[in-house]
């Protein structure tokens, strides 16, 4: 069994290969337009060109990337390398794009194998093994980057290597590579508390006044260089730069919406529209029309981009807290990852303008803690049901609906069968209302492919499946998010003798590691 | 554990359906097309003509276009999937009109059937299979030899990629060794005869089964249970095909036209490049000048007999369920080696016995599978199925090497050289095919790399037919087969 890292590497590759003739999504488009013109126009019109509407909004280092690409890009077919060439998808295009998304990978890969070591996860036992295939065979990512068409792997990637170096106590390598991995993609800045909390505490706390400020000033150093590289170039067109970064005229929610609070609160104002008979002002602009719109909320106030930021931030500060306030660096550890969790959740259910992509920020990690706790274990179980699920409509085409299901249900199950094969002697302890829960999504598809046809409504309601498996996952994101929050926490509030059972998962650890070594 | 065996299953049913993306046997090649526009062209014939009129030419039925050549269960499978069809979309299956329709709502379509028969029958039967090797010979693999099953790429590659139904065939013959193993003669009699009434392909398993059986029916104490258990046998087989070749029954002259149709002698020994022998000779010694087709025919019915009727009188004799598998093996190896008419997907029929052998010889198995995908290379490349084939076989072969237990150290001497064997083979296969791929051929072999191909993959399985062989006659020997056993 010694080597089935790179046997399971080689899995994936391969089924990522059996996957070049599936059918991708307009990101396809926008990464091709996005090599066109890092390769064809000059460095100042990057981020000013507007010829396809599918402008450069990601930070320089991606643009780097992708002007790095363009350079084997114009072997390979220099027409997709020009600006005009809209929609341009030669066959060879279409494999040198997918091809290098499945290359690019290979820093997931590394990131996986480093995260897993650095958690102090002993190779060639069960729970290794299954950390490989969870994270290794990712259903998420599968969806997300070869099917639909995105660069998540290597960032995730990036994201692993930042965190086990942080695990690793090597601090200004961390962050550093996390520095590295915003300039890529600025969505991770939503997990940034929680590396600040930690090296802030463990770094720069805790010493004299001397090497306080000196580590400050280290770690401002490290971070900041990565910024300065990537957006030095660009320094006098910034207001420009920033304004494609951060498009807040996009709406609350996006076309579909992801499964967050906004989605109840969509539904809960169309709910409570109907219920009061208040006729919407402007039919166009309602919710439901599937076009990335503003969104009016006709009965509940309206949220503003500054509302999401504040709620956002306000359920961050407790697990931040918790991180901040943990003893010892042993203990801060699983903290720290259940932080990186819960910040990713908490600006999933909060966030302006979420998309459903998102989700995997929180689903990656909890790979890592599904295989060192049973009951995160547990939490991330539920959290895959849902989230996972929530990615389906994704791959639309006619062609990926049974792949998708298949794909789905084989990871699902296969999810499962690794926590049964860890946590052999005490079961994962799902609840039966949680069980009736995951039966429930089996209705979405149900409905969508069978009932909404049988009565002849899928012409009318069109967008419906949307809806209902948009406001299903969301309850199961929310229930998730609260049920995990008070496992998360309840850890070392000392005074609050309720909780005492159920305390202390960080023994849970070290347990687990005995466990390990007896087998 | 039940979550591991739908992971399987899953997996094996999304592998399928992603390979279902590809290009199919004959797309956008007019006029004849390929064997996707052949299944439809069933379709469209069983759904618009009477069952009398379906093996026969007429104004509406032009057996030069794709006529109908598999046995009576195809045809009625054709008309059911015809009728889903007619009510999805009556272009699909039009008389004379939908001739070559080529759409994407039509690709989807029998793509879904083809997944529809893998999930209610393939996957099922090979389960069935793998639980019921498990339990005669108690080895504990049955997950593991579901995994392989499921994902043996041949049979994904043919079925979902180059399109066919072998699928149903497959797991028919799987369900019938299943019940051989769990001594249910009756069922196994029920099950194959269906699978030979869906494609006449499966003569190739037919006579193990038909040894097996006499040979157990034979065995039996007393002459009144024989003549019970043979008479049931008969008339199982009987009455099956007494049902399905109903509509054909009523003269002879109408069955024999069916029989014409199944078994076309006039299409010669072989048609395109096949890893067999008669292919293989014909690089020196060009058989269609010397022989007529009878004769031809005559001579594969001698060697193939001759080659098969060893291996099944030794199953008559020293009946066992080892030696039934290994028989299976050897028959098949042979029939696809000598028969007349054989193409290349016929490599599957071997390839079923082959996992069953699993448990015994994993490293030879897993290699003559490869070598059975590599057989089929020239076909799938015509297909433009390359490159899914390389990245299945690549799969298969990980999951076995990420599956497989390490061999003691008894074996380990003769693992040694079979890894170096298998090694250099395999190198040799690869680099065939590279060199398929870099080195253009000359105007004046244009079929040269095909060729290649074919002459070392049947070189591949002659040598394993030999061994098989040795296997069966050490098996004899008492003491190696109560190892075995």
């Amino acid at each position: 069994m010694s080597g089935y890292f790179w046997q399971l590497v080689g899995i994936s590759t391969a089924l990522k290969v059996l996957l070049l003739p599936a059918h991708y999504s307009t990101d396809f488009e926008v990464h091709r337009n996005w090599l066109a013109i890092t390769h064809s126009l000059p460095l100042d019109r990057w981020y000013v060109d507007a010829t396809s509407e599918w402008t450069l909004d990601y930070p320089p280092f991606f643009a780097y990337f992708e002007w790095l690409l363009s350079q084997l890009a114009k072997y390979v077919d220099p027409a997709m390398l020009v600006v005009q060439n809209l929609k341009y998808a030669s066959a060879e295009t279409v494999y040198f794009q997918k091809i290098s998304v499945i290359v690019m990978d290979m820093i997931y890969v590394l990131g996986v194998r480093s995260a897993l070591a650095a958690l102090g996860v002993v190779k060639s036992t069960q729970q290794h093994i299954a950390g490989c295939m969870l994270l290794l065979l990712n259903v998420g990512l599968i969806f997300v980057d070869h099917i639909h068409f995105q660069y998540n792997g290597f960032l995730f990637g990036l994201l692993l290597l930042s965190v086990s170096a942080l695990l690793r106590q090597r601090y200004l390598l961390s962050a550093f590579s996390f520095a590295v991995l915003l300039n890529f993609k600025h969505i991770f800045l939503y997990m940034a508390p929680a590396f600040a909390v930690y090296l802030l505490k463990f770094y720069c706390l805790g010493k004299q006044r001397r090497q306080f400020v000196l580590s400050i000033a280290k770690l401002l150093a490290v971070g900041l260089t990565p910024f300065v590289l990537s957006f030095g170039p660009f320094w006098r067109q910034l207001p420009q730069l920033i304004s494609r970064l951060f498009p807040f005229k996009r709406g609350l929610t996006h076309a579909y919406w992801a499964p967050n609070i906004w989605a109840l609160y969509n539904t809960a104002d169309k709910l409570a529209v109907v219920a009061l008979k208040r006729t919407p002002p402007n039919a166009m602009s309602s919710t439901s029309s599937g076009l990335v719109q503003e969104v009016k909320h006709i009965v509940l106030p309206n949220i503003t981009p500054g509302t999401t930021f504040v709620l956002t931030l306000l359920f961050m500060l407790p697990i931040l807290l918790k991180l901040f306030l943990s003893k010892t660096k042993e203990q801060a550890r699983l903290v720290f990852l259940r932080a990186v969790v819960l910040c990713a959740c908490s600006s999933f259910m909060f966030g302006w303008h979420v998309h459903e992509k998102a989700i995997l920020m929180c689903l990656i990690p909890l790979c890592l803690l599904a295989v060192v706790d049973r009951r995160d274990a547990k939490y991330a179980f539920i959290l895959s049901v849902t989230g996972y699920f929530s990615l389906l409509p994704l791959l639309f085409e006619v062609d990926l609906l049974v792949p998708r299901y298949a794909l789905y249900l084989a990871y699902m199950a296969m999810f499962y069968g690794q926590l049964e094969r860890i946590y052999k002697a005490t079961k994962l302890g799902l609840h039966l209302l949680e069980c009736i829960y995951f039966l429930g999504f089996l209705t979405i598809p149900l409905y969508e492919h069978l009932f909404s046809r049988l009565f002849g409504v899928h012409q009318q309601l069109p967008f419906m499946p949307l809806l209902l498996t948009s406001l299903y996952s969301s309850l199961g994101v929310l229930y998730f998010f609260v049920r995990y929050y008070i496992y998360a926490l309840d850890i070392a509030w000392p005074s609050w003798p309720s909780l005492t059972k159920r305390r202390a998962p960080q023994v849970k650890f070290s347990a687990a590691k005995r466990k390990r070594k007896t087998k | 554990m039940l979550s591991e065996l739908a992971a399987t299953a899953f997996l094996a049913l999304s592998l399928r359906s992603i390979i279902s993306l590809n290009a199919y046997s004959g797309y956008n090649k007019p006029p004849m097309f390929g064997d996707y526009e052949a299944q439809r062209h069933w379709q469209e014939v069983t759904v618009n003509l009477d069952a009398k009129s379906w093996y026969t030419n007429g104004t509406h039925n032009d057996l030069q276009y794709w006529g109908l050549d598999y046995p009576p269960l195809t045809a009625y499978h054709s008309y059911l999937v015809g009728l889903a069809a007619k009510t999805q979309n009556a272009s699909f299956v039009s008389l004379h009109a939908s001739r070559g329709i080529e759409s994407k709502e039509h690709k989807s379509f029998m793509r879904l059937t083809v997944l529809t028969a893998d999930l209610l029958i393939y996957l099922p039967a090979i389960w069935i299979l793998s639980v019921a090797i498990d339990r005669t010979f108690q080895s504990n693999i049955k997950e593991l030899l579901f995994l392989l099953l499921a994902l043996y790429p041949g049979q994904m590659l043919i079925d979902n990629g180059h399109f066919q139904y072998n699928n149903i065939s497959l797991g028919l013959a799987a369900v019938a060794i299943a019940a051989i193993l769990c001594n249910k003669n009756y069922l196994a009699a029920f099950t194959f005869t269906l699978a030979l009434n869906y494609k006449q392909m499966e003569l190739y398993h037919a006579l193990p089964f038909f040894s097996y059986l006499l040979g157990t029916t034979l065995s039996r104490k007393s002459f009144k249970s024989f003549a019970i258990e043979l008479t049931a046998i008969a008339s199982i087989v009987l009455t099956v095909f007494a049902i399905l070749w109903l509509p054909w029954l009523h003269s002879i002259e109408a069955a024999s036209q069916v029989l014409h149709r199944l078994f076309p002698l006039g299409r010669g020994v072989f048609e395109d490049k096949v890893a067999n022998v008669w292919c293989s000779i014909n690089v020196i010694f060009k058989l269609r000048k010397h022989f007529q087709n009878h004769q031809m025919a005559l001579i594969c019915l001698g060697t193939t007999l001759l080659t098969v009727l060893p291996t099944n009188i030794i199953l008559f004799w020293r009946r066992s369920k080892p030696m039934f598998l290994l028989t299976l093996f050897n028959t098949s190896a042979a029939f696809f080696l000598f028969s007349f008419q054989v193409h290349e997907k016929s490599i599957l029929l071997v390839a079923l016995p082959a996992i069953c052998l699993f448990q015994w010889w994993p490293n030879e198995m897993l290699w003559f599978l490869e070598v059975s995908v590599f057989s089929m290379i020239p076909l799938l490349k015509r297909d433009h199925l390359l490159i899914p084939s390389v990245a299945a076989t690549v799969l298969f072969h990980l999951v076995f090497k990420c599956n497989y237990f390490k061999p003691n150290k008894e074996q380990m001497l003769e693992n040694k050289l079979l890894n170096m064997t298998v090694a250099i083979s395999e190198i040799l296969m690869l680099s065939i095919l590279v060199g398929s791929l870099a080195i253009k051929p000359s105007a004046r072999y244009p079929d040269i790399w095909p060729l290649i191909i074919s002459v070392v993959s049947c070189a591949h399985i002659f040598l394993f037919l030999v061994w098989g062989y040795v296997k069966q006659f050490m098996q004899c020997d008492r003491k190696l087969y109560n190892k075995i056993e």
